[in-house]
Protein backbone atom coordinates (compact mmCIF):
# COMPACT_ATOMS: atom_id res chain seq x y z
CA UNK A 1 0.00 0.00 0.00
CA UNK A 2 1.52 3.32 -0.69
CA UNK A 3 1.56 5.87 1.82
CA UNK A 4 -0.89 7.94 0.26
CA UNK A 5 -3.66 5.59 0.70
CA UNK A 6 -3.15 5.19 4.19
CA UNK A 7 -4.08 8.11 6.71
CA UNK A 8 -7.61 9.80 6.23
CA UNK A 9 -11.11 8.00 6.69
CA UNK A 10 -13.52 8.35 4.22
CA UNK A 11 -16.32 11.17 4.58
CA UNK A 12 -19.80 10.11 5.16
CA UNK A 13 -21.19 10.43 1.60
CA UNK A 14 -18.43 11.84 -0.96
CA UNK A 15 -19.67 13.81 -3.55
CA UNK A 16 -17.81 15.36 -6.74
CA UNK A 17 -17.06 19.09 -6.55
CA UNK A 18 -19.46 20.52 -8.82
CA UNK A 19 -22.06 18.25 -9.69
CA UNK A 20 -24.19 17.82 -6.68
CA UNK A 21 -26.09 20.85 -5.71
CA UNK A 22 -24.47 21.84 -2.05
CA UNK A 23 -26.42 23.58 0.81
CA UNK A 24 -24.48 26.87 0.80
CA UNK A 25 -23.95 29.65 -1.45
CA UNK A 26 -20.60 29.04 -3.88
CA UNK A 27 -17.57 32.36 -2.90
CA UNK A 28 -16.60 31.90 -6.36
CA UNK A 29 -18.57 30.59 -10.13
CA UNK A 30 -16.41 29.66 -13.22
CA UNK A 31 -19.12 29.25 -15.94
CA UNK A 32 -17.14 28.41 -19.68
CA UNK A 33 -14.39 29.97 -18.72
CA UNK A 34 -11.25 29.94 -21.16
CA UNK A 35 -7.74 31.96 -21.20
CA UNK A 36 -5.40 32.82 -24.11
CA UNK A 37 -1.57 33.38 -23.00
CA UNK A 38 0.59 34.85 -26.05
CA UNK A 39 -2.06 33.04 -28.13
CA UNK A 40 -2.13 29.63 -26.62
CA UNK A 41 -4.90 28.33 -25.27
CA UNK A 42 -4.40 27.75 -21.33
CA UNK A 43 -7.11 27.09 -20.23
CA UNK A 44 -10.16 25.80 -22.12
CA UNK A 45 -14.22 26.09 -21.03
CA UNK A 46 -13.96 25.81 -16.87
CA UNK A 47 -16.48 25.50 -15.27
CA UNK A 48 -16.68 24.96 -11.52
CA UNK A 49 -17.83 26.56 -7.70
CA UNK A 50 -15.75 27.24 -4.66
CA UNK A 51 -17.50 27.17 -1.61
CA UNK A 52 -16.66 28.75 1.97
CA UNK A 53 -14.17 26.95 4.08
CA UNK A 54 -13.13 24.52 0.99
CA UNK A 55 -9.49 23.90 0.92
CA UNK A 56 -9.34 22.71 -3.27
CA UNK A 57 -5.46 21.86 -4.34
CA UNK A 58 -4.83 22.07 -8.31
CA UNK A 59 -2.89 18.75 -9.17
CA UNK A 60 -1.90 18.52 -12.64
CA UNK A 61 1.60 17.65 -14.91
CA UNK A 62 3.38 21.34 -15.84
CA UNK A 63 2.10 23.49 -18.47
CA UNK A 64 -1.37 22.07 -17.49
CA UNK A 65 -3.20 25.23 -16.66
CA UNK A 66 -2.61 25.64 -12.45
CA UNK A 67 -0.75 28.55 -12.33
CA UNK A 68 -2.86 30.68 -14.97
CA UNK A 69 -5.99 29.24 -13.19
CA UNK A 70 -4.78 31.13 -10.01
CA UNK A 71 -3.51 33.95 -11.75
CA UNK A 72 -6.93 33.71 -13.32
CA UNK A 73 -9.25 33.54 -9.88
CA UNK A 74 -6.75 36.15 -8.37
CA UNK A 75 -7.85 38.66 -10.85
CA UNK A 76 -4.14 39.09 -12.64
CA UNK A 77 -4.90 37.80 -15.80
CA UNK A 78 -8.45 38.07 -17.61
CA UNK A 79 -10.78 35.33 -18.92
CA UNK A 80 -10.91 35.68 -22.95
CA UNK A 81 -14.54 34.12 -22.61
CA UNK A 82 -16.88 32.93 -20.32
CA UNK A 83 -18.04 33.91 -16.83
CA UNK A 84 -16.31 34.14 -13.77
CA UNK A 85 -18.07 35.80 -10.43
CA UNK A 86 -17.15 36.15 -7.29
CA UNK A 87 -20.40 36.69 -5.35
CA UNK A 88 -19.07 38.63 -2.15
CA UNK A 89 -16.01 40.61 -1.81
CA UNK A 90 -13.61 38.77 -0.61
CA UNK A 91 -9.90 40.02 0.49
CA UNK A 92 -7.04 38.35 -1.74
CA UNK A 93 -3.73 36.93 -1.12
CA UNK A 94 -1.23 35.28 -3.50
CA UNK A 95 1.54 33.35 -2.23
CA UNK A 96 4.40 32.56 -5.34
CA UNK A 97 6.12 29.84 -6.13
CA UNK A 98 9.02 31.73 -6.55
CA UNK A 99 9.38 34.76 -4.01
CA UNK A 100 11.03 38.34 -5.69
CA UNK A 101 12.24 40.08 -3.49
CA UNK A 102 12.89 43.99 -3.70
CA UNK A 103 15.95 45.81 -3.18
CA UNK A 104 14.80 46.94 0.40
CA UNK A 105 15.09 45.39 4.06
CA UNK A 106 12.57 42.54 5.18
CA UNK A 107 10.30 45.13 7.29
CA UNK A 108 9.91 46.90 4.04
CA UNK A 109 8.59 44.38 2.59
CA UNK A 110 5.95 43.85 4.50
CA UNK A 111 4.92 47.68 5.63
CA UNK A 112 4.27 47.46 1.87
CA UNK A 113 1.51 45.65 1.89
CA UNK A 114 0.43 47.59 5.15
CA UNK A 115 0.73 50.94 2.94
CA UNK A 116 -1.22 49.59 -0.11
CA UNK A 117 -3.90 48.87 3.02
CA UNK A 118 -3.86 52.61 3.12
CA UNK A 119 -1.85 52.63 6.66
CA UNK A 120 0.90 55.61 7.06
CA UNK A 121 4.52 54.10 6.77
CA UNK A 122 5.43 54.04 10.62
CA UNK A 123 2.75 52.34 11.50
CA UNK A 124 3.10 49.97 8.50
CA UNK A 125 6.81 49.15 9.63
CA UNK A 126 5.38 48.37 13.10
CA UNK A 127 2.64 46.31 12.43
CA UNK A 128 5.01 44.87 9.77
CA UNK A 129 7.19 43.86 12.79
CA UNK A 130 4.83 41.81 14.39
CA UNK A 131 3.73 39.53 11.71
CA UNK A 132 7.78 39.44 11.10
CA UNK A 133 7.65 37.69 14.87
CA UNK A 134 4.87 35.18 13.88
CA UNK A 135 6.83 33.96 10.74
CA UNK A 136 10.01 33.79 13.17
CA UNK A 137 11.85 36.32 11.27
CA UNK A 138 12.11 39.29 13.70
CA UNK A 139 15.64 38.68 13.75
CA UNK A 140 16.26 39.46 10.19
CA UNK A 141 14.32 42.49 10.44
CA UNK A 142 16.67 45.34 9.01
CA UNK A 143 18.28 42.53 6.62
CA UNK A 144 17.82 43.41 3.35
CA UNK A 145 15.05 40.51 1.57
CA UNK A 146 17.46 39.03 -1.26
CA UNK A 147 20.32 38.18 1.29
CA UNK A 148 17.26 35.70 2.78
CA UNK A 149 17.11 31.61 1.92
CA UNK A 150 14.37 30.94 -0.60
CA UNK A 151 12.73 28.92 2.98
CA UNK A 152 12.87 32.22 4.39
CA UNK A 153 11.38 34.58 1.51
CA UNK A 154 8.87 32.43 1.44
CA UNK A 155 7.99 32.68 5.34
CA UNK A 156 8.25 36.89 4.11
CA UNK A 157 5.99 36.40 1.67
CA UNK A 158 3.04 34.63 4.16
CA UNK A 159 4.05 37.21 6.20
CA UNK A 160 3.14 40.02 3.45
CA UNK A 161 -0.09 37.56 2.63
CA UNK A 162 -0.50 38.02 6.54
CA UNK A 163 -0.67 41.74 5.85
CA UNK A 164 -3.59 41.32 3.67
CA UNK A 165 -5.82 39.96 6.33
CA UNK A 166 -6.94 37.59 3.14
CA UNK A 167 -9.89 35.47 3.36
CA UNK A 168 -9.15 33.63 0.23
CA UNK A 169 -5.27 32.57 -0.33
CA UNK A 170 -4.10 31.46 -3.28
CA UNK A 171 -0.74 29.50 -3.16
CA UNK A 172 1.46 28.86 -6.54
CA UNK A 173 3.70 25.76 -5.13
CA UNK A 174 4.34 27.23 -2.38
CA UNK A 175 6.91 25.00 -1.09
CA UNK A 176 7.72 23.29 -4.74
CA UNK A 177 11.88 24.45 -4.24
CA UNK A 178 12.35 24.07 -0.58
CA UNK A 179 14.30 21.65 1.90
CA UNK A 180 12.08 19.53 3.90
CA UNK A 181 12.95 21.70 6.84
CA UNK A 182 11.80 24.81 4.97
CA UNK A 183 8.40 23.48 3.74
CA UNK A 184 7.35 21.63 7.16
CA UNK A 185 7.40 24.99 8.33
CA UNK A 186 5.61 26.77 5.83
CA UNK A 187 2.96 24.13 5.51
CA UNK A 188 2.76 24.49 9.31
CA UNK A 189 1.79 28.36 8.95
CA UNK A 190 -0.54 27.56 6.09
CA UNK A 191 -2.03 25.25 8.03
CA UNK A 192 -2.19 27.72 11.55
CA UNK A 193 -4.05 30.10 9.24
CA UNK A 194 -6.14 28.03 7.56
CA UNK A 195 -7.45 27.06 10.95
CA UNK A 196 -7.26 30.31 12.85
CA UNK A 197 -10.18 31.36 14.77
CA UNK A 198 -12.31 33.80 12.81
CA UNK A 199 -14.50 36.39 14.89
CA UNK A 200 -18.12 36.89 13.43
CA UNK A 201 -17.97 33.85 10.92
CA UNK A 202 -21.20 32.92 10.03
CA UNK A 203 -21.85 29.58 10.60
CA UNK A 204 -23.59 27.85 7.15
CA UNK A 205 -24.22 23.99 7.07
CA UNK A 206 -21.39 22.68 5.37
CA UNK A 207 -20.53 19.51 2.82
CA UNK A 208 -18.53 16.74 3.28
CA UNK A 209 -15.52 18.36 1.78
CA UNK A 210 -15.75 21.37 4.27
CA UNK A 211 -14.39 21.86 7.30
CA UNK A 212 -16.04 24.42 9.76
CA UNK A 213 -12.67 25.77 10.96
CA UNK A 214 -11.27 26.55 7.81
CA UNK A 215 -10.53 29.13 5.60
CA UNK A 216 -10.90 29.20 2.04
CA UNK A 217 -7.54 28.53 0.02
CA UNK A 218 -6.48 27.23 -3.70
CA UNK A 219 -3.29 25.48 -3.93
CA UNK A 220 -1.34 24.23 -6.87
CA UNK A 221 1.10 21.51 -5.94
CA UNK A 222 2.93 18.62 -7.55
CA UNK A 223 3.36 17.13 -4.26
CA UNK A 224 0.22 14.55 -3.48
CA UNK A 225 1.28 13.90 0.12
CA UNK A 226 1.09 17.59 0.56
CA UNK A 227 -1.96 17.48 -1.30
CA UNK A 228 -3.62 14.70 0.73
CA UNK A 229 -2.64 16.49 3.95
CA UNK A 230 -3.75 19.73 3.42
CA UNK A 231 -6.75 19.87 0.94
CA UNK A 232 -10.33 18.82 1.58
CA UNK A 233 -10.72 18.84 -2.59
CA UNK A 234 -9.08 18.05 -5.50
CA UNK A 235 -9.56 18.94 -9.32
CA UNK A 236 -6.91 17.23 -11.66
CA UNK A 237 -6.21 19.70 -14.65
CA UNK A 238 -4.49 18.51 -17.96
CA UNK A 239 -3.48 20.72 -21.36
CA UNK A 240 -6.04 23.42 -19.56
CA UNK A 241 -9.16 21.12 -19.23
CA UNK A 242 -10.50 19.73 -15.87
CA UNK A 243 -10.81 15.88 -15.91
CA UNK A 244 -11.55 15.38 -12.30
CA UNK A 245 -13.19 17.15 -9.32
CA UNK A 246 -13.59 15.12 -6.43
CA UNK A 247 -13.27 15.58 -2.43
CA UNK A 248 -9.75 14.10 -1.55
CA UNK A 249 -10.36 11.01 0.27
CA UNK A 250 -12.08 10.11 -2.98
CA UNK A 251 -9.85 11.46 -5.46
CA UNK A 252 -6.58 9.11 -3.76
CA UNK A 253 -8.96 5.85 -2.48
CA UNK A 254 -11.56 5.17 -5.27
CA UNK A 255 -10.63 3.79 -8.12
CA UNK A 256 -10.61 6.33 -10.80
CA UNK A 257 -9.62 3.96 -13.67
CA UNK A 258 -13.66 4.03 -15.35
CA UNK A 259 -14.87 7.12 -14.52
CA UNK A 260 -11.57 9.58 -14.45
CA UNK A 261 -9.32 7.74 -16.84
CA UNK A 262 -6.70 10.74 -17.15
CA UNK A 263 -6.55 11.39 -13.61
CA UNK A 264 -6.09 7.88 -12.87
CA UNK A 265 -3.20 7.84 -15.29
CA UNK A 266 -1.67 10.90 -13.88
CA UNK A 267 -1.71 9.17 -10.55
CA UNK A 268 -0.30 5.93 -11.44
CA UNK A 269 1.86 7.62 -12.60
CA UNK A 270 3.22 10.11 -9.81
CA UNK A 271 2.86 6.85 -7.55
CA UNK A 272 4.88 4.67 -9.37
CA UNK B 1 50.82 75.53 -21.76
CA UNK B 2 47.94 73.04 -21.09
CA UNK B 3 48.79 72.26 -17.87
CA UNK B 4 49.76 75.94 -16.72
CA UNK B 5 46.28 77.13 -17.61
CA UNK B 6 44.73 73.76 -15.44
CA UNK B 7 47.22 74.38 -12.63
CA UNK B 8 46.60 78.34 -12.23
CA UNK B 9 42.70 78.20 -13.07
CA UNK B 10 42.32 80.02 -15.74
CA UNK B 11 39.70 82.23 -14.98
CA UNK B 12 38.08 82.23 -18.92
CA UNK B 13 38.37 78.22 -18.43
CA UNK B 14 36.89 78.05 -15.09
CA UNK B 15 33.83 80.04 -16.59
CA UNK B 16 33.53 77.81 -19.40
CA UNK B 17 33.45 74.47 -17.22
CA UNK B 18 31.47 75.84 -14.79
CA UNK B 19 28.86 77.09 -17.59
CA UNK B 20 29.23 73.76 -19.25
CA UNK B 21 28.65 71.43 -16.09
CA UNK B 22 26.03 73.80 -15.18
CA UNK B 23 23.36 73.85 -18.73
CA UNK B 24 24.48 69.65 -18.59
CA UNK B 25 23.31 69.56 -15.82
CA UNK B 26 19.83 71.60 -15.78
CA UNK B 27 18.75 69.47 -19.15
CA UNK B 28 20.11 66.49 -17.43
CA UNK B 29 17.67 67.08 -13.98
CA UNK B 30 14.82 68.13 -16.58
CA UNK B 31 14.92 65.08 -19.15
CA UNK B 32 14.96 63.03 -15.81
CA UNK B 33 12.28 64.78 -14.37
CA UNK B 34 10.11 64.09 -17.17
CA UNK B 35 12.14 61.00 -18.85
CA UNK B 36 12.18 58.84 -15.69
CA UNK B 37 8.26 59.55 -15.15
CA UNK B 38 7.52 58.42 -18.61
CA UNK B 39 9.83 55.66 -19.09
CA UNK B 40 8.16 54.29 -15.61
CA UNK B 41 4.76 54.38 -16.84
CA UNK B 42 5.49 53.11 -20.20
CA UNK B 43 7.46 49.98 -17.97
CA UNK B 44 4.29 49.37 -16.09
CA UNK B 45 2.04 49.42 -18.93
CA UNK B 46 0.84 47.82 -21.85
CA UNK B 47 -0.51 49.76 -24.70
CA UNK B 48 -1.72 49.29 -28.86
CA UNK B 49 1.31 51.38 -30.69
CA UNK B 50 3.55 50.00 -28.23
CA UNK B 51 6.02 48.06 -30.45
CA UNK B 52 6.17 50.85 -32.54
CA UNK B 53 6.53 53.72 -30.00
CA UNK B 54 9.55 51.70 -28.72
CA UNK B 55 11.31 51.29 -32.14
CA UNK B 56 10.76 54.85 -32.27
CA UNK B 57 12.34 55.82 -29.25
CA UNK B 58 14.99 53.67 -29.67
CA UNK B 59 16.39 55.38 -33.19
CA UNK B 60 16.00 58.60 -31.53
CA UNK B 61 19.30 57.55 -28.95
CA UNK B 62 21.13 57.78 -32.04
CA UNK B 63 19.45 61.41 -33.15
CA UNK B 64 21.97 63.92 -34.02
CA UNK B 65 22.94 66.65 -31.89
CA UNK B 66 22.85 68.72 -34.69
CA UNK B 67 19.37 68.16 -35.94
CA UNK B 68 18.36 68.58 -32.31
CA UNK B 69 19.89 71.77 -32.75
CA UNK B 70 18.33 72.81 -35.74
CA UNK B 71 15.03 71.65 -35.33
CA UNK B 72 15.41 73.68 -31.40
CA UNK B 73 16.93 76.76 -33.61
CA UNK B 74 13.57 76.66 -35.69
CA UNK B 75 11.09 76.63 -32.53
CA UNK B 76 13.04 79.58 -30.84
CA UNK B 77 13.56 81.52 -34.41
CA UNK B 78 11.73 84.65 -34.17
CA UNK B 79 9.29 82.88 -36.89
CA UNK B 80 9.11 79.41 -34.78
CA UNK B 81 6.33 78.88 -32.88
CA UNK B 82 8.31 79.36 -29.29
CA UNK B 83 10.16 82.86 -30.90
CA UNK B 84 8.00 84.91 -28.53
CA UNK B 85 10.08 83.23 -25.73
CA UNK B 86 13.17 84.97 -26.90
CA UNK B 87 14.88 82.34 -25.59
CA UNK B 88 17.60 82.02 -29.03
CA UNK B 89 21.00 82.23 -28.22
CA UNK B 90 20.36 82.01 -24.12
CA UNK B 91 21.46 79.37 -22.04
CA UNK B 92 17.98 78.65 -21.64
CA UNK B 93 18.07 77.57 -25.83
CA UNK B 94 20.85 75.34 -24.94
CA UNK B 95 19.09 73.71 -21.62
CA UNK B 96 15.93 73.24 -23.66
CA UNK B 97 18.51 71.92 -26.91
CA UNK B 98 20.17 68.86 -24.46
CA UNK B 99 17.45 68.12 -22.67
CA UNK B 100 15.39 67.10 -25.63
CA UNK B 101 18.83 65.33 -26.92
CA UNK B 102 19.39 63.63 -23.68
CA UNK B 103 15.14 63.04 -23.11
CA UNK B 104 15.31 59.78 -25.90
CA UNK B 105 18.28 58.47 -23.43
CA UNK B 106 16.77 58.30 -20.15
CA UNK B 107 12.94 57.20 -21.46
CA UNK B 108 14.44 54.00 -23.67
CA UNK B 109 16.80 53.02 -20.66
CA UNK B 110 14.29 54.04 -17.90
CA UNK B 111 11.59 52.25 -19.69
CA UNK B 112 13.56 49.08 -20.33
CA UNK B 113 14.71 48.76 -16.84
CA UNK B 114 11.39 49.43 -15.05
CA UNK B 115 10.09 46.41 -17.91
CA UNK B 116 12.96 44.28 -16.76
CA UNK B 117 11.66 44.73 -12.77
CA UNK B 118 7.74 44.76 -13.94
CA UNK B 119 8.24 41.33 -15.19
CA UNK B 120 10.06 40.25 -12.57
CA UNK B 121 7.78 41.71 -9.38
CA UNK B 122 4.64 43.16 -11.07
CA UNK B 123 2.53 40.43 -10.29
CA UNK B 124 3.50 40.49 -6.80
CA UNK B 125 2.79 43.96 -6.09
CA UNK B 126 -0.66 43.69 -8.54
CA UNK B 127 -1.01 40.89 -5.73
CA UNK B 128 -0.78 42.67 -2.69
CA UNK B 129 -3.09 45.48 -4.03
CA UNK B 130 -0.88 48.41 -5.68
CA UNK B 131 -1.85 50.69 -8.75
CA UNK B 132 0.06 50.87 -11.17
CA UNK B 133 1.47 53.88 -10.69
CA UNK B 134 2.32 52.98 -6.98
CA UNK B 135 4.05 50.12 -8.75
CA UNK B 136 5.83 52.31 -10.99
CA UNK B 137 7.39 54.28 -8.17
CA UNK B 138 8.51 50.80 -5.82
CA UNK B 139 9.89 49.98 -8.98
CA UNK B 140 11.86 53.30 -9.57
CA UNK B 141 13.02 53.29 -6.11
CA UNK B 142 13.65 48.84 -6.07
CA UNK B 143 16.14 49.81 -9.11
CA UNK B 144 17.30 53.20 -8.28
CA UNK B 145 21.02 51.66 -8.34
CA UNK B 146 20.17 51.17 -12.37
CA UNK B 147 18.69 54.55 -12.69
CA UNK B 148 21.21 56.42 -11.19
CA UNK B 149 23.40 54.83 -14.05
CA UNK B 150 20.86 56.49 -16.51
CA UNK B 151 21.19 59.51 -15.40
CA UNK B 152 24.94 59.49 -14.98
CA UNK B 153 25.08 58.03 -19.05
CA UNK B 154 22.05 61.00 -19.95
CA UNK B 155 24.94 63.52 -18.14
CA UNK B 156 28.13 62.52 -19.89
CA UNK B 157 25.93 62.43 -23.43
CA UNK B 158 24.71 66.06 -22.23
CA UNK B 159 27.79 67.38 -21.38
CA UNK B 160 30.05 65.85 -24.45
CA UNK B 161 27.80 67.43 -27.13
CA UNK B 162 28.73 69.94 -29.29
CA UNK B 163 26.24 70.63 -32.12
CA UNK B 164 22.97 71.31 -30.77
CA UNK B 165 24.54 73.87 -28.01
CA UNK B 166 26.62 75.48 -30.97
CA UNK B 167 23.73 75.36 -32.98
CA UNK B 168 21.10 77.14 -30.96
CA UNK B 169 23.59 79.05 -28.06
CA UNK B 170 25.59 80.70 -30.74
CA UNK B 171 29.41 80.34 -28.78
CA UNK B 172 29.17 83.34 -27.87
CA UNK B 173 31.81 84.37 -25.48
CA UNK B 174 31.77 84.90 -21.49
CA UNK B 175 27.58 84.01 -22.17
CA UNK B 176 27.03 80.90 -24.12
CA UNK B 177 30.61 79.43 -24.81
CA UNK B 178 30.68 75.42 -23.10
CA UNK B 179 33.57 73.65 -23.00
CA UNK B 180 32.63 71.61 -26.23
CA UNK B 181 32.15 74.38 -28.39
CA UNK B 182 34.88 76.43 -26.66
CA UNK B 183 37.41 73.33 -28.07
CA UNK B 184 36.02 73.66 -31.76
CA UNK B 185 36.50 77.27 -31.67
CA UNK B 186 39.50 77.32 -30.13
CA UNK B 187 41.43 74.33 -32.14
CA UNK B 188 40.30 76.26 -35.46
CA UNK B 189 41.77 79.19 -34.33
CA UNK B 190 45.09 77.43 -33.55
CA UNK B 191 44.74 77.92 -29.49
CA UNK B 192 45.89 74.24 -28.81
CA UNK B 193 46.70 74.64 -24.80
CA UNK B 194 43.10 76.39 -24.12
CA UNK B 195 41.98 73.95 -26.42
CA UNK B 196 44.21 70.80 -24.75
CA UNK B 197 43.60 72.10 -20.96
CA UNK B 198 39.01 72.12 -21.81
CA UNK B 199 39.59 68.41 -23.51
CA UNK B 200 41.76 67.35 -20.62
CA UNK B 201 38.74 68.72 -18.04
CA UNK B 202 36.04 67.07 -20.37
CA UNK B 203 37.98 63.48 -19.96
CA UNK B 204 37.79 63.82 -16.54
CA UNK B 205 34.60 64.66 -16.48
CA UNK B 206 33.82 61.96 -18.65
CA UNK B 207 35.98 59.30 -16.94
CA UNK B 208 34.55 60.29 -13.63
CA UNK B 209 31.23 59.58 -14.32
CA UNK B 210 32.04 56.27 -15.79
CA UNK B 211 34.11 55.32 -12.82
CA UNK B 212 31.11 56.35 -10.62
CA UNK B 213 28.84 54.29 -13.16
CA UNK B 214 30.95 51.08 -12.37
CA UNK B 215 31.66 51.94 -8.90
CA UNK B 216 28.05 52.00 -8.31
CA UNK B 217 27.54 48.11 -10.26
CA UNK B 218 30.17 46.91 -8.24
CA UNK B 219 28.88 48.13 -4.87
CA UNK B 220 25.61 46.75 -5.78
CA UNK B 221 26.92 43.04 -6.39
CA UNK B 222 29.12 43.20 -3.45
CA UNK B 223 26.19 44.62 -1.15
CA UNK B 224 24.51 41.61 -2.49
CA UNK B 225 27.53 38.83 -2.44
CA UNK B 226 28.09 39.80 1.36
CA UNK B 227 24.09 39.38 2.13
CA UNK B 228 24.00 36.22 0.58
CA UNK B 229 27.74 35.19 2.77
CA UNK B 230 26.41 36.78 5.66
CA UNK B 231 22.83 34.88 5.63
CA UNK B 232 24.71 31.61 4.48
CA UNK B 233 27.41 31.45 7.19
CA UNK B 234 24.43 32.41 10.00
CA UNK B 235 22.65 29.59 8.64
CA UNK B 236 25.41 27.20 8.73
CA UNK B 237 25.83 28.44 12.33
CA UNK B 238 22.86 27.40 13.41
CA UNK B 239 23.53 24.06 11.37
CA UNK B 240 26.36 23.58 13.60
CA UNK B 241 24.63 24.66 16.82
CA UNK B 242 22.13 21.86 15.90
CA UNK B 243 24.43 19.23 14.97
CA UNK B 244 26.64 19.90 18.25
CA UNK B 245 23.47 19.46 20.29
CA UNK B 246 22.49 16.54 18.93
CA UNK B 247 25.97 14.62 19.25
CA UNK B 248 26.18 15.77 22.93
CA UNK B 249 22.69 14.54 23.58
CA UNK B 250 23.14 11.20 21.76
CA UNK B 251 26.54 11.17 24.00
CA UNK B 252 24.40 11.54 27.45
CA UNK B 253 22.02 8.93 25.99
CA UNK B 254 25.06 6.60 25.18
CA UNK B 255 26.34 6.64 28.55
CA UNK B 256 23.55 6.55 30.64
CA UNK B 257 23.09 2.95 28.85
Amino acid sequence: MSTLDSGRTPPQKSTSGHSQQRAVNPVLSLKGVSCELNGFRALKDLNFELYPHERLALVGSNGSGKTTLLKLLHGLIEPQSGELTWHQPLKQAMLFQRPQMLNTSVTNHVALAFVAKGLGWGAARYAALELLAQVGLLGRAQHDAKTLSIGQQQRLSLARAWALEPEVLFLDEPTASLDPASKQQVEEMIEQWTHAARPNEPTTPLSPVQSINSRTWILSSHNLGQVKRLASRVIYLEQGCIHADLPVWEFFNTPLAQTHPKAHAFLQGELI
Amino acid sequence: MAFTLLAHQDATLVDVVLRSLGVSALASLLACVLGLGLGAWMGVHRFNGEAWMVAVLHSLLALPSVVVGLVVYLLLSRQGPLGFLGWLFSLKAMVLAQTVLVLPVVVALSRQCIRGAQERLGEQLQSIGLTASWRAMVLVWDERQVLLSVILTAFGRAVSEVGAVMVVGGNIEGFTRVMTTSIALETSKGDLPMALALGGVLMAVVLLLNALVSVLHWSQGRRQHLGQAQSQSQSQAQDLVHDVTQATLSKKRGGRS
